[in-house]
């Protein structure tokens, strides 16, 4: 069974490989993005049957044992987020051939969108502080790429920005994973955990928790430190802005949530409080932003942050409930903000715009896109029966059972600033009249391909409104994982193979 | 000779940190070189500095025989190494591109994104 722990890199290792070598043939590349990330999307799924029925899957690379070597680890978090990112691989592939121009393949876009998902998929299955650091790193060399593959003027300096950034997030990450090392002379992350409680170093243990909080902090786009992300989103083609938005901030948050509960959990009256305090400032950054854009991929981009605030909050509060929620938010959030993404693009093949402001008719030209993105717009404000509500309701009763009142009110009062700028969006572009010299009417032979591009769109929208409404198998998916996160004795266990 | 080293990372982090805050983006690109060296000597620092023989195990011999120095903080510094290395000629290719598309050093002209869209 344990093989299944190792096709989720195997799987777009070897598809980046084969696509590279089909290097120039435009039809052999997109049938390898769409076979590659079906089979991810497969293998993920097969890997989270097997977890869950199996509990914890552990592989130790080469075959040295734990902790000198290197270990891959699956646990229900990991393989949930494994099944996310093939799916939204799975639905930007489909989304990619009918929009990515002939200019963005001939430069390698499809390797590169693979190589992304291999550094994704690395990062949270490596059970080893050290190759969670390189996999980061095989994550931003093809985002840099990516973002900045076209070369209009914006792109290039929206990737400046976002390389520096992230770069000096990553000196930071390089940085607290030697200091760490020097203080518990191991990388295994559950060898870490069980010699950090037996030392007596209380404040440098906090101290280095904060080197962590900000260098994943950096990658999660939190408050204060996410001016990369409104900078750089909007510039890239949709569906690079999509995979971004769904998949990268995402793995910081895995790693906050991954660090917070097995390896800084001992000082949790600090840190954690820091994080609740983070995760407010976060939200009403991100949704008071939102509310000053006029162009749809910066209104969006400004949601991811307000969507990160609201994980963090799960992470912040530190209950089973709590936990379980923002586990539930991440699946909800991942879905919903690709397809949002999917959608803006949508929006602009159509106005040939995404400033709203020359935008509109899309309601009377274009009926089914409007309900299309009806779903993840109420979806990503919480308005039942789609996804985001079960989510935040989650959330609002882990804080209610936790006396933080505060932070409840914040939630609360940000989802509905939320909706206001969805029905902004819905306004601007599906309601009102098409301004004066624009048409929506798109040319016979970009109509056929539009329709194609609505394909992943749809497929999303289904899987929100699924989620919504068989919530409770999700959630009792979302509580396996938290119960997990929660029991770190369990995980050192399956790793070291010792009771700690 | 840790208090040296300790002395000269914290120099390199500060004068790392101070030309990536210069307006220049060659100085920004500098300013990472220097981050990056200094998170490399610090990892070499915090994981002891001693005088121990190469990690080696004798011929017939199950184990080391003598005390060994730590060879996985050498590693990781390669690998950190390498990684910035590659990294670095991205960045330098990127600031290329941004200064014949921009026509200028000053990071106060990078003001394409936060515009509206033409």
């Amino acid at each position: 069974m344990n093989e299944l722990v190792i096709l989720p890199l195997i799987i777009p290792l070897a598809a980046a490989g084969a696509s590279l070598a089909a290097w120039g043939r435009r039809r052999v590349q997109r049938w390898l993005a769409v076979l590659g990330t079906g089979g991810l999307l497969v293998a993920a799924i097969a890997l989270l049957v097997a977890v869950r029925q199996e509990g914890y899957l552990v592989v130790e690379v080469g075959g040295w044992p734990a902790p000198f070597g290197i270990v891959l680890v699956a646990d229900v978090l990991s393989a949930i987020m494994v099944v996310l990112t093939g799916l939204i691989g799975f639905a930007v592939a489909l989304y990619s051939l009918s929009t990515v121009e002939a200019r963005h393949e001939a430069f390698g876009y499809f390797p590169l969108v693979q190589i992304l998902l291999l550094g994704v998929c690395g990062a949270f299955l490596t059970g080893d502080i050290f190759n969670l650091y390189v996999w980061f790193e095989v994550m931003l060399i093809a985002s840099f790429v990516l973002l900045a593959l076209g070369g209009r003027r914006s792109q290039i300096e929206g990737a400046l920005k976002y390389v520096t950034i992230n770069l000096i997030a990553s000196v930071m990450f390089l940085v607290a994973a030697g200091i760490l090392y020097g203080l518990t002379g191991t990388l295994n992350m559950a060898d870490i955990a069980l010699r950090l409680d037996a030392l007596p170093a209380p404040g440098l243990q906090t101290a280095l928790a904060m080197l962590f909080l900000v260098a994943f902090g950096i990658k999660a786009a939190v408050f204060p430190l996410f001016f990369w992300l409104p900078a750089s989103y909007h510039t890239p083609p949709a569906a690079v802005s999509a995979l971004f938005a769904g998949l990268l901030t995402k793995v910081g948050v895995y790693a906050l949530l991954r660090t917070f509960t097995l390896v800084f959990d001992n000082d949790a009256e600090f840190t954690h409080t820091l994080i609740l305090i983070i995760a407010g400032l976060t939200m009403i950054t991100g949704v008071l932003g939102a509310l000053a854009q006029r162009e749809v991929r910066r209104i969006l981009s400004f949601l991811i942050i307000a969507g990160v605030g609201y994980m963090l909050m799960g992470i912040g509060l530190f209950s089973v409930l709590a936990i379980t929620a923002a586990v539930f938010y991440l699946i909800h959030d991942m879905v919903v903000k690709t397809n949002l993404f999917l959608l803006g693009g949508v929006i602009r093949r159509i106005t040939g715009s995404y400033e709203l402001a020359r935008s509109g008719g899309l309601y009377a030209g274009y009926p089914a896109l409007a309900v299309l993105f009806l779903v993840p717009a109420l979806s990503l404000a919480g308005v039942p029966p789609f996804s985001g509500f079960m989510a935040k309701l989650g959330l609002v009763q882990a804080g209610l059972a936790d006396g933080q009142f505060l932070i409840v009110g914040v939630a609360l009062a940000v989802s509905l600033v939320t909706l206001l700028s969805m029905g902004r969006i819905w306004q601007e572009a599906f309601w009102k009249r098409l301004p004066e010299g624009t048409s929506t009417d798109v040319q016979a032979p970009g109509r056929q391909l539009l329709r194609l591009s609505q394909l992943p769109i749809a497929m999303l929208a289904l899987i929100t409104v699924g989620i919504g409404i068989f919530g409770q198998p999700v959630f009792e998916l979302a509580q396996a994982a938290a119960l997990q996160l929660l029991e770190p004795a369990a995980y050192i266990e399956a790793v070291l193979g010792v009771q700690p | 000779m840790e208090f040296v080293l300790a002395i000269l990372v914290g120099g390199l982090f500060a004068a790392g940190l101070y030309t990536i805050l210069r307006r220049s983006i060659v100085r920004i690109a500098i300013g990472l070189v220097l981050l990056g060296h200094a998170a490399n000597l610090l990892i070499f620092t915090a994981a002891r500095l001693t005088r121990y023989a190469a990690p080696i195990v004798p011929a017939g011999a199950e184990t080391v025989t003598q005390p060994v120095a730590d060879p996985l903080p050498q590693a990781m510094i390669l690998t950190a190494i390498v990684i910035s290395f590659g990294v670095l000629v991205f960045a330098l290719v990127l600031i290329r591109r941004v200064y014949s598309v921009v026509g200028s050093d000053d990071v106060d002209s990078l003001t394409t994104t936060d515009r509206p869209d033409e």
